[in-house]
């Protein structure tokens, strides 16, 4: 940790100035206004299949994955892999769900899931509470991909005392906010092109390469304490790490294209059928996503976790420094460079496409909405220009002042916010059955009390509920859907009975091709 | 946007194939083992590895059958 590997640090700066080239000239890919909305923030809606496979692969499987969840594996075992069976299962719903989603927003030409809600239910309060969910829910999560950008630049040996040592991140941002602002969201496409193709050699050289050095899959699971190769098997009157494990996959699963971001992404493709093409052809990064996960048992296995060299590491990132150290002890120093430039611009993609979409919906959904109802395009498109700089900022800020515990914490939050809006954005692209004022009641209470359930057990992502003598630990976020789903089912005949017009500005024809 | 493509494309049996990796990956006990190893490899990891490959080849069927 001592040195700079000056090797790695040269590839890894080559790599990082041509995505810098590379985010600014693609301002004239596919060229179109840059002075409108939905030029600057949907990339004009021309992405084709390719290119939305390598966005939303960029943007979903961000750097901050690429750390964390071998980072899980590495300190708490086999939990960590419902990281798989969730990025599997996202991919049925997204076939399923978005494309209609995709159509009802390319006939209004919506940008936002705001605009979506909006414009099915003609109720702005409700749009309202499901934008800023998506921005409150999204503000930790681009602090997270920083936190990824600065374990890989700690673990080429760059320190410093004080503000010294930030002074990487900060270039790494100015370029992210200079590239964000110029180009809007077809620079994260282009580079998330380079992002991804970095990350597949990364991944498969890592897991043909370290096992072979290690002497096979054999040594490395024998090297791993058995307690935590598989999940604890739960006693009689609990369904203990089971129920955790299934309820973590499903709900991830459920909230994971509600995201601002991956709506982005998703808006962004030139065709509904560009969106379900991708259904089936995604799972590839599930694929890698799983060979990753298991570095977290070969980081184990080599032992780096004890080892002096690797100790400042550890001490200052915890096991987030599980993958950055494995890397170091397995690969050259060339390659180094490349695996943890692959981390650097994976956590650069999706933090552009996160603070484009957070900027998206501030634009269109509040702004519009409460400020000014009148914008000139050109004026409606600056806003959200300065709106992506003062998110990403504010990101800047959270990870520089604040312990990186609290953005976990409050990116496990935003799990349990996000998944709020199951009912009014997924289930309104099939059903305009809810009343809104139910939604938004369900919406208030599935928050208020997640959030206290999340608190009460001190951010674990799983809540202990207690039924009958019978403990069920679940995914807070999958439980608090359940309650929100209900009240809006119970209070829509009641809402119904009251009267009021019921406004909606879709046909069912909008919603497929 | 006629009445009959409203009518086609509603609803498909082929859907049902959608659930089938659901009904596989939630039922967590029946894949928490280490035998049989792949390579090495403990069930429980590739077990659900080869869920990835599966549920592309499902999703891609039902993509080929139905319409949007």
């Amino acid at each position: 940790m001592a040195e700079v590997n000056w090797t790695a640090l040269t590839v890894f700066v080559v790599l990082f100035a041509f995505i810098t080239w590379l985010g600014f000239a693609a301002a004239k890919w596919r060229a179109g206004d840059l002075d409108l909305l939905h030029e600057w923030g949907l990339g004009g809606r021309r992405f084709g299949t390719v290119v939305t496979w390598f966005l939303i692969g960029g943007d979903v499987y961000t750097a901050y994955t690429f750390i964390a969840v071998p980072a899980l594996a590495f300190g708490a075992g086999a939990i960590a892999f419902f990281a798989v069976p969730y990025a599997i299962l996202i991919y049925p719903i997204l076939f399923l769900v978005f494309p209609r989603l995709w159509y009802v927003c390319h006939k209004h030409q919506y940008i936002t899931a705001g605009d979506f809600v909006r414009g099915r239910y003609g109720n702005r309060w409700l749009a309202l509470a499901v934008s800023i969910t998506g921005i409150v829910a999204t503000m930790p999560y681009i602090a997270l991909q920083l936190v990824g950008l600065q374990v890989v630049i700690g673990a080429m040996g760059i320190s410093g005392s004080g503000y010294v040592a930030d002074v990487p991140l900060l270039i790494a941002f100015v370029i992210l906010a200079a590239f964000t602002y110029s180009s809007g969201l077809r620079a994260p496409a282009s580079i998330a092109i380079v992002k991804d193709i970095l990350i597949y050699v990364t991944a498969f050289v890592a897991v043909i390469a370290i096992p072979i050095q290690m002497g096979g899959f054999d040594k490395i699971f024998a090297a791993v304490p058995p307690a935590k190769v598989l999940l604890a098997v739960p006693g009689p009157t609990t369904t203990g790490s089971y129920g955790v494990y299934a309820t973590l996959v499903l709900g991830s699963a459920l909230a994971l294209f509600l995201y601002p971001h991956s709506i982005t992404g998703i808006l962004s493709a030139s065709s509904g059928r560009a969106v379900r093409r991708n259904g089936a052809l995604l799972p590839s990064y599930t694929f890698m996503l799983g060979l990753l996960a298991l570095m977290g048992f070969f980081a184990i296995a080599t032992g780096v976790g004890t080892n002096p060299d690797y100790a400042a590491g550890f001490k200052q990132f915890g096991n987030s420094f599980a993958v950055p150290a494995l890397f170091l002890h397995s690969f050259p120093s060339w390659f180094v460079g490349v695996a943890f430039a692959a981390v650097g611009i994976g956590a650069l993609v999706p933090a552009a496409i996160m603070s484009i979409a957070a900027a998206n919906l501030y634009t269109r959904n509040i702004h519009r909405e409460f400020i000014n109802k009148n914008p000139s395009d050109k004026e409606e498109a600056q806003i959200a220009k300065w709106v992506s700089l003062i998110v990403k900022f504010g990101a800047l800020l959270f990870i520089l002042f604040v312990p990186t515990q609290y953005a976990i914490q409050l990116q496990l939050l935003g799990g349990i916010w996000i998944i709020q809006t199951v009912p009014s954005v997924m289930l309104g692209v099939y059903t305009r059955w809810f009343n809104e004022w139910a939604l938004l009641i369900g919406w208030a209470v599935g928050t208020a009390v997640g959030t206290t359930m999340a608190v009460s057990v001190n951010f674990a992502a799983a809540y202990p509920l207690a039924f009958n003598g019978m403990t069920f630990p679940g995914y807070t976020a999958f439980y608090t859907v359940f309650l929100n789903l209900i009240i809006a089912i119970v209070l829509t005949p009641v809402f119904n009975a009251m009267g009021g017009k019921r406004a909606d500005a879709t046909v069912p024809a909008d919603y497929h091709a | 946007m006629n009445g009959q493509s409203t009518k086609r494309s509603l609803w498909s049996w082929w859907y049902l194939l959608l659930v089938v990796q659901f009904v596989f990956l939630l039922c967590v006990p029946s894949y928490n083992r280490i035998d049989p190893t792949f390579i090495g490899i403990p069930f429980f990891y590739w077990y659900q590895l080869a869920w990835v490959i599966i549920s592309g080849v499902l999703t891609a069927i039902v993509y080929f059958a139905t319409e949007d």
